[in-house]
């Protein structure tokens, strides 16, 4: 472990290298987060099944290249069959827990990211799947710092991905009628939002979302049948932290995310990186339950 | 109520449990299995079912009890069954110690918060017996082997389990009907009024997940002896198999009840032995969608089920 | 709690006692010999489980389609009862004591991978069921003193040895110290990759080469960029990565993107990962650890040579078969010839006959030592030369001359 410290000493490029990489795959991250927030906020669901539909998108880019289309049809591609699996997943299950105890649609999302998980492994079967978009590399610093193009690529993408969701959001009729039901779903009702839709369509979005992450993910990195729930987890933590409806935060604590797990897997060595992710987690939620105590006290 | 009302029942279950292993030979291991899940949906069921707090990584308890007692029985130089007993000792101490100090923290989060973390701390430790040479990283440990034929093996952990099953199920039996477990209800229904009427609310709670997790430990222990590997993340902390079945098992039963749980794992352990092994690739598919199904449909269980349906007979409830 | 509930609980009990009394049937009925194999159908083993299976298929297909086997004068037809273990050593070891127990069976075929071999192999050891295993080369299940397994395949220290040999060998043709070298390796943390490590340490100690990077990678891991980062400011001479497919896959890949310039990138598994396949011109120069390449020349009566298995299997299943089917299919050759030799059924006869095998299959020479492992067998090393694999050590069967050093990726 000091040596890995000693390490980043004596090669400075290395800590520019493990920042770069860490910021491209935060993003990523923030795109999973961001999805997870709006279906979190709109109709009061934890998503378990987060991980899985990224998996599932990547799956379906990566399909797209055995019938000799490039992956980056699978962006558009991944998240219109997406879109219509979560329609289909809110209709299915979701619409029965949604108004239900959390503890009902967390284990019921469980279910689904299980089931998933293994229908992807039938599918396609248990090997690592990527998918090579033949984009090139670019240096920096004479070569000793490295950023392959597709990652660049992805991070750009996924910012596109929220920019495009925060305009149809705020623009469009059934953004508003979204907007309008997480703030107050009986209101919205009463206004004659058929929030039934407007959940449907939230679901969908947020499949869409991460069935173009995951598109992103299987050209610039790897998808793996039961590779899903690190990228569950990881979007859960960044909505704990940024809280709902806060995309700006949403994006600094998913690129903060990317660079930290990073540097930890550098200086703790990488079998501990996804332990580092897992305990991070339950000391964000030890912190988070710690303020809220506090600010009870306050208010007695 | 219950144990009055019902004793030959009851001697009918206990003697059916103790003539098991002896009519059918060639099931003990399965026998032995049953009786672990069935204590692993009891004490899940304590936290998650009495106390609404619904834990995703009970796990984490059954895998520090499985490394604690085959690092003792390694270590520590004595004969099997002495190294066994202080093994599954130590295992269980060292997991009610965790469920003390984690506890006192987690126990904090409400509902869904707790849930995740966890989940959270579940995962984090197969990682990190999965990285830690002390304990063998990835290549995990091998417990001594059984000093006597596998069919001797087999019938002394099935004993041993049905005995921790049915002592677990008295001492939960005996604990539903004191104070102790009416404030844990109380905490499930409506914590703030529990605390707004003076209940430490933080004391029962860490109490009941300590007791969980001692049985966890125990049983954790035993386990890795007679399964005669343990893997970090596959045996030890096997949160997609045991981890998930436990909660999947009270849930099936019936949460929140002393029976549920019981017959929750029967069933489970039973269709798994029947139909589980001739999906052929489909089992996980067939979990998922099962999980899904009782959620949805079926979230009271079959004693909840029973109790809307026959109102009548249930009178005064365990 | 009503007494209806209880009656439930009660007659679930006995259920399990009447699904008992079943009990355990022959393993040999009619003229059908059952060998039982717990293969991983589900979980991350999957791929690999199912090359399992078709060699384990295969091998019963070709021999029973030839008249199966002669028995004590009587022709006998092999047949395999297959569970899935999830890829759990859990589930394995429960899924032994079901088919010793409940199914009869007598004779084991192995599991995929070292750990689920790890689990099975105390129980079938406890019953003195004789187990033949293709898939598990870990070097730690061959110092327990197990009498009844056998293991076809070269155990886990050899897979990268001849590479790091190879190593020291063309540092001195260059007139270099093979203890100036220095070597990073990355390392799955599972039984199988960690066992490899504890070879290439060892390897690595006696000739002196020093070790730079030793790093373990998780089984979800998905980006090694931390490790090459470190070998891009640590230059090594060689690389060394083991973790399965997945890792095959993983090195390649990143290895390009960053630029990482290694003389020498040694790994395991890079057919089973198809790694010409996904990558093409990015995979050039890689050396491959493997059991067997259908360019040896060893041969046997119910396949042919090893090019015949190679057109047999890819004509069955429509891919080249990856070593891991080929040596599940000399398992059940192995099997078959000591049932005949051992001119019975027996448990004990069986296994004495296994102990007592010398032959030549089309995966390679088979003659164990008493703890069971083949010693008749060296592993190969291919190097991956214009598209293709081409064995380059040992030299007795090399195609061609390792090609080296690697050139650095900006002359690639």
């Amino acid at each position: 472990m000091a040596a890995n410290v000693a390490l980043l000493g004596e090669a400075p490029f290395l800590i520019l290298q493990l920042l770069l990489d860490g910021l491209m795959i935060g993003a990523i991250f923030a795109v999973a987060a961001y999805g997870m927030a709006l279906v979190w906020g709109v109709m009061n669901v934890i998503n378990v099944v987060q991980g899985e539909l990224v998996m599932l998108g990547g799956f379906i880019a990566y399909q797209l290249t055995l019938w000799g289309l490039s992956p980056l049809w699978g962006i558009p591609v991944a998240a219109t069959v997406l879109y219509v699996i979560g329609a289909g997943l809110y209709h299915g299950v979701i619409r029965r827990v949604a108004d239900r105890d959390m503890f009902i649609s967390l284990l019921a999302t469980f279910g689904l990211s299980i089931l998933l998980q293994q229908l992807m492994n039938q599918i396609w079967g248990g090997d690592v799947r990527t998918a090579q978009s033949g984009l090139g590399t670019w240096f920096l610093l004479d070569g000793t710092v490295t950023v392959p193009q597709m990652k660049i690529a992805a991070c750009g993408g996924a910012i596109a991905l929220g920019a495009v969701l925060v305009l149809f959001l705020g623009k469009s009729r059934i953004g508003q009628a979204i907007r309008a039901t997480a703030q107050n779903p009986r209101a919205a009702r009463t206004l004659g939002i058929d929030t039934n839709r407007v959940f449907a369509v939230t679901y969908g979005i947020n499949a869409a979302l991460c069935g173009a992450a995951g598109a992103l993910v299987v050209m610039a990195y790897s998808v793996h049948p039961y590779s899903g729930l690190p990228y569950t987890v990881r979007s859960f933590m960044i909505v704990i932290v940024a809280g709902l409806g806060n995309l700006p935060g949403v994006i600094a604590a998913g690129l903060g995310l990317g660079a930290a797990e990073n540097f930890a897997g550098f200086i703790l060595g990488v079998q501990y990186q996804v332990a580092f992710v897992f305990i991070l987690l339950v000391v964000i939620l030890v912190v988070r339950s710690t303020l809220l105590q506090r600010r009870r006290q306050y208010l007695e | 109520m219950t144990l009055r009302r019902q004793p030959l029942l009851l001697l009918g279950v206990a003697a059916a449990g103790i003539a098991l292993p002896f009519v059918a030979p060639d099931y003990r291991a399965q026998i032995a299995m049953l009786w672990a899940l069935v204590i692993m949906a009891q004490t899940w069921d304590l936290t998650g079912g009495q106390t609404g707090y619904n834990s995703f990584g009970n796990i984490l308890f059954f895998g520090v009890g499985m490394y604690a007692s085959v690092v003792v029985q390694r270590d520590a130089g004595l004969d099997y069954f002495p190294g066994l007993a202080f093994g599954m000792v130590a295992g269980a101490g060292i997991a009610a110690s965790l469920a003390v100090l984690l506890g006192s923290v987690i126990l904090r989060m409400r509902g869904h918060y707790f849930a995740i973390a966890t989940l959270g701390l579940g995962i984090a430790a197969g990682e990190i017996a999965g990285g830690w040479d002390y304990v063998g990283a990835g290549s995990g440990l091998s417990p001594p082997l059984f000093p006597a034929p596998p069919a001797t093996a087999n019938l002394f952990f099935a004993c041993l389990f049905f005995g921790f099953a049915a002592f677990v199920f008295a001492g939960l039996a005996v604990l539903y009907r004191t104070r102790f477990a009416l404030a844990l209800n109380a905490i499930r229904d409506n914590e703030d009024k529990a605390e707004a009427m003076g209940l430490r609310t933080g004391i029962y709670k860490i109490a009941a997940w300590t007791m969980a997790a001692f049985v966890l430990g125990l049983v954790g222990g035993a386990m890795g002896n007679m399964l005669g590997f343990v893997d970090p993340r596959d045996t030890a902390f096997a949160g997609a198999t045991f981890g998930v079945w436990m909660v999947l098992m009270a849930i099936l039963g019936g949460k929140g009840t002393l029976w549920g749980p019981v017959l929750g794992a029967i069933i489970f352990h039973i269709a798994q032995e029947l139909l589980w092994t001739h999906l052929l690739g489909w089992q996980r598919v067939a979990l998922g969608a099962i999980i899904v199904g009782i959620v949805v449909f079926f979230p009271q269980g079959i004693l909840g089920w029973a109790r809307a349906r026959w109102p009548a007979r249930e009178g005064a409830r365990a | 709690m009503p007494r209806g509930w209880a009656v439930v609980i009660g007659s679930a009990v006995l259920g399990l006692g009447i699904l008992a009394a079943g009990g355990a049937q022959a393993k040999v009925e009619g003229d059908t010999v059952h060998l039982g194999a717990a293969v991983s159908l589900t979980g991350k083993y999957t791929t690999a489980g199912e090359h399992t299976r078709r060699g384990y298929d295969l091998a019963v297909k070709t021999i029973n389609e030839a008249g199966g086997i002669t028995v004590g004068g009587k022709d006998w037809r092999l047949n395999v009862i297959y569970y899935d273990d999830e890829s759990t050593p859990a589930r394995g070891a429960q899924l032994a004591e079901r088919l010793i127990n409940q199914d009869g069976v007598d004779f084991m075929l192995g599991p995929y991978s070292s750990g689920l071999t790890k689990a099975i192999a105390p129980v079938t050891e406890q019953y003195g069921v004789p187990m033949v295993e293709g898939n598990g080369a870990s070097l730690q299940l061959f110092d327990k003193g197990y009498r009844y397994l056998f293991a076809v395949l070269s155990t886990t220290e050899q897979y990268l040895a001849s590479a790091v040999e190879l190593a020291a060998e063309l540092a001195r043709r260059e007139g270099r110290d093979p203890a100036t070298l220095k070597l990073a390796g990355a390392f799955e943390n599972d039984p199988f990759s960690q066992d490899i490590r504890a070879g290439v340490l060892a390897d690595a100690a006696r000739l002196g080469i020093r070790i730079v990077i030793d790093d373990q990678l998780p089984p979800e891991l998905n980006d090694m960029a931390a490790t090459l980062a470190k070998a891009k400011a640590l230059k090594p001479d060689i690389l060394v990565v083991s973790g399965h497919s997945k890792g095959a896959a993983l090195a390649i890949r990143q290895v390009e993107e960053m630029r990482v310039d290694v003389p020498m990138l040694a790994i395991t598994h890079c057919d089973s990962a198809d790694v010409i396949g996904m990558f093409g011109a990015a995979a050039e120069y890689t050396l491959c650890a493997s059991q067997w390449a259908p360019t040896l020349s060893y041969h046997d009566d119910v396949f042919g040579s090893a090019a015949d298995f190679a057109r047999t299997f890819e004509a069955e299943y429509g891919y080249a078969p990856p070593y891991q089917a080929a040596q599940s299919a000399a398992a059940v050759l192995v099997f078959a010839d000591a049932f005949e030799r051992a001119g019975g059924f027996g448990k004990d006869a069986v296994r004495d006959a296994l102990a007592a095998t010398r032959m030549q299959t089309f995966y390679g020479n088979i003659r164990f030592d008493e703890t069971g492992r083949n010693i008749a067998k060296p592993m190969v090393l291919y190097q991956i030369q214009d598209g293709a694999y081409v064995v380059v050590a040992p030299t007795r069967w090399a195609g061609s001359e390792v090609r080296h050093p690697t050139p650095p990726w900006s002359q690639r």
